[in-house]
């Protein structure tokens, strides 16, 4: 058993059982941050704002949601809504961020893409962030099922149904997730359990593993520069702050952090109360009804470019398709052969590389969600097989960069 | 500088996804269709100046118009309750008391003279179909005709409520209320009004055999509506966020522009009254707006602060870093 002594105060008495101050020089202090990056590295503490944000108006929301196909259309819309004191506050903060937090993760991605974070020793953090935007799917589809709206209604059919594996007819496994032969009742009960519980905790487990992804590789810098973390260290507590290429997460980095994510706050409050209905369908404020289709069914604007990669070819190479866009991001570092994590503009064809698969994705979201037809069929084909193209090409034109 | 040269550059792509996913993509979804501001441009103008007396006397007498419809504030009730109306003529005749200020004057006229014309409902009641509508068409009391019903459109503007007293359920019960429920409750200058059924609002029951005898009345109402529609019109408690204000306006102006074939017919509202409609469907789907704004004055103050605050503090501790 550990000594302990009369404790001098209470934070004397704390440190002895709990090591504050030993957690408090290893998670703040002397948690050593590269000083060359930009705004782009504080997309991460936003998406914990956010995720912060979501936690609590969804507690709120879930005091009143009803779980019953009769009564969750409207206790979101009314009781929520207009019976609840500020009710309609957290739904549309809850609504909002929805949407808002995929921007931030797609930023987030694209800025670790364009700087090489994901290589040479960095490879966990890539893989725990794309678990994480797999997690942040999953709650944000089973989220959108709970109003019960029209949208709520067919996107669940449309997506349950990719289960069934095209020609593999698994229609079993289909009704074994529905728990019916169509979006009913124990449908919307496995997602709300989905949603409110299992999803959620499981994106906590995520979260950690994520940040302790960082501790031994650190985060990487927009230079790409190999920093010595213990020289630098030593030079910035022996006072010398100007010349040291490392600064202490708390306070120097979080307040840059902090800068960032009040200027993020102007926007999201502005997006929450003067253009709420920006992240949110039309069509979802229709009940569902499971007799009367939608004339156009797509999914929230974050899964367009893969649903349009699932789209222009028929069921079963859509579905090979759209499996290959699924997982093909958590082999990023390993289909990326070069040697070098810096930043793109640096960098061989891949510098071209990146921009053509930002450009190509924001076509593949903005044909996923017109009509297919005409040209728009056309387009989303071709960006389909230049996403699929790109990754193909990606070993290749890494494999000769180099060293710089 | 690079920093904002980054933040451009982001903002650049996120914009241009934004413009692609919404106003791109739903302006390829949807047709746009312009309001032309409900001067019912397709139907002549009036060209004689009414007398409320004379159309006092047409409307009671040789107009045949109280053989079906009431006319509660000259004293007049509904001949038939509104089920059995609305299962002799599909729908229950709207009073006539606020017809004159809720619809245009040109729109009356119209109405009275070739109704299936002026409802935009001729592909559904022509003599092809050898369907008429079930309000008869007025053929003339044996004087100007034009004259006849200059009297009486000014007849019903007489007895309506001013402008300016037209309150917004008053439009929509007219406007909309007869084929239309809304089962949301809404507050309105802090009394709770009840849910609206096709024959009126819900009013409180003592006992549930009375409660379930008005709801057996509505079924049946519903039922006559079904019939003679093809479908039951839609509930609008939500309409106003799911369709919004610039379709609702457009869609009561001409039905048949996004509908072609529908059985909904034109309403013929005047501006004012389609904009009293609309705050109702706002004050029914949208009831704390006016907080909302109100409360997101203070929200923004208090982040924008809040930011001046963090921008501060990183310049203070940044001093030391560079």
């Amino acid at each position: 058993m550990a000594h302990f002594t009369k404790a001098k105060n209470l934070h004397d008495w704390l440190n002895q059982r709990l090591a504050i101050d030993t957690l408090n020089r290893v998670l703040a202090t002397e948690y050593w941050i590269p000083k060359n990056i930009n705004f782009l590295w504080a997309m991460g503490m936003i998406l914990a704002i956010t995720f912060g944000l979501l936690l609590v108006s969804g507690i709120f929301l879930l005091m009143y949601y009803q779980p019953n196909i009769d009564l969750a259309f409207d206790s979101v819309n009314y009781t929520i809504m207009q019976e609840v004191g500020y009710g309609w506050l957290w739904r549309h903060v809850h609504g909002v961020a929805a949407s808002v937090v995929f921007l931030i993760i797609y930023i987030h991605m694209f800025t670790g893409i364009y700087y090489g974070s994901y290589k040479n020793g960095r490879e966990m953090i890539w893989i725990s962030g794309m678990l994480l935007f797999v997690a942040f799917s999953a709650e944000a589809f089973s989220g959108y099922m709970l109003p019960w709206g029209q949208m709520s209604y067919w996107a669940g059919m449309v997506i349950t149904n990719l289960f069934a594996g095209g020609s593999l007819h698994a229609d079993g496994l289909v009704e074994w997730i529905r728990g019916d032969y169509v979006p009913a009742q124990a449908f919307l009960n496995r997602f709300f359990m989905l949603h409110v519980l299992l999803i959620p905790l499981a994106i906590i487990g995520l979260i950690g593993l994520h940040f302790g992804a960082l501790r031994i590789p650190h985060v990487n810098n927009q230079d790409g520069e190999e920093i010595d973390f213990d020289a630098e260290a030593k030079k910035y507590l022996a006072g010398d702050k100007a010349n040291s290429k490392v600064i202490r997460f708390m306070n120097d980095f979080l307040a840059k952090d902090m800068m960032v994510v009040g200027i993020f706050l102007i926007l999201f409050f502005y997006l929450v109360f003067y253009h709420y209905d920006f992240a949110m369908d039309p069509v979802n404020f229709d009940p569902a009804d499971g007799l009367k289709t939608p004339a156009h069914i797509y999914p929230e604007w974050y899964f367009l470019w893969s649903y349009e990669i699932l789209r222009p070819f028929s069921t079963d190479v859509g579905l090979i398709a759209f499996a290959f866009a699924q997982v093909i991001f958590f082999l990023l570092p390993f289909l990326d052969k070069s040697p070098n994590a810096v930043p793109a503009s640096r960098r061989g064809l891949f510098k071209y590389w990146f921009w053509a698969m930002l450009i190509d994705m924001i076509i593949l979201t903005a044909m996923g969600k017109v009509p297919p037809e005409g040209v728009f069929s056309t387009i989303g084909l071709y960006a389909a097989l230049t996403f699929i193209g790109l990754w193909i090409i990606l070993p290749f034109i890494t494999k000769f960069e180099k060293k710089v | 500088m690079k920093e904002l040269f980054i933040l451009a550059v982001v903002t650049v792509f996120t914009l241009v996804t934004y413009y692609l996913v919404e106003p791109f993509a739903h302006s390829q979804m949807h047709k746009h269709i312009e309001s032309e501001g409900f001067a019912y441009k397709d139907l002549p103008a009036l060209t004689k100046k009414g007398d409320a007396t004379r159309g006092k006397d047409l409307v009671m007498g040789a107009g045949a118009c109280t053989g079906c419809h009431s006319i509660e504030v000259a004293g007049l009730p509904a001949p038939m309750d509104p089920v059995t109306a609305a299962q002799s003529y599909g729908v229950n005749p709207p009073d006539l008391s606020n017809a004159g200020v809720v619809f245009d004057a040109k729109f009356l006229a119209a109405l009275i003279k070739n109704p299936a014309h002026a409802l935009m409902l001729e592909h559904k009641y022509n003599e092809k179909s050898g369907a008429s509508y079930p309000m008869s068409q007025f053929y003339g009391a044996g004087g100007d005709m034009d004259q006849e019903v200059a009297d009486m459109v000014a007849y019903l503007q007489s007895i309506a409520v001013k402008k300016e007293e037209l309150t917004p359920n008053m439009a929509f019960e007219v406007a909309c209320g007869r084929c239309h429920a809304i089962h949301y409750p809404y507050n309105l200058d802090g009394k709770l009004h009840a849910p609206w059924t096709q024959i009126g609002e819900k009013p409180t029951f003592k006992h549930k055999q009375d409660e379930l005898a008005f709801e057996t009345k509505v079924l049946d109402y519903q039922d006559a509506l079904t019939k003679y529609l093809g479908t039951l019109p839609p509930d609008l408690s939500m309409y106003i966020r799911s369709r919004g204000e610039h379709y609702i306006k457009t869609f009561v102006e001409d039905p048949q522009a996004y509908l072609k074939g529908t059985a909904m017919p034109r309403v013929g509202v005047t501006a004012e009254a389609a904009d009293k409609v609309i705050e109702h469907l706002e004050n029914v789907g949208d009831s704390k707006r006016h907080k909302r704004e109100e409360i997101g004055k203070y929200v923004m103050i208090y982040i924008i602060i809040f930011a001046i605050f963090a921008i501060l503090w990183k310049k203070e501790v940044w001093r030391d870093l560079h």
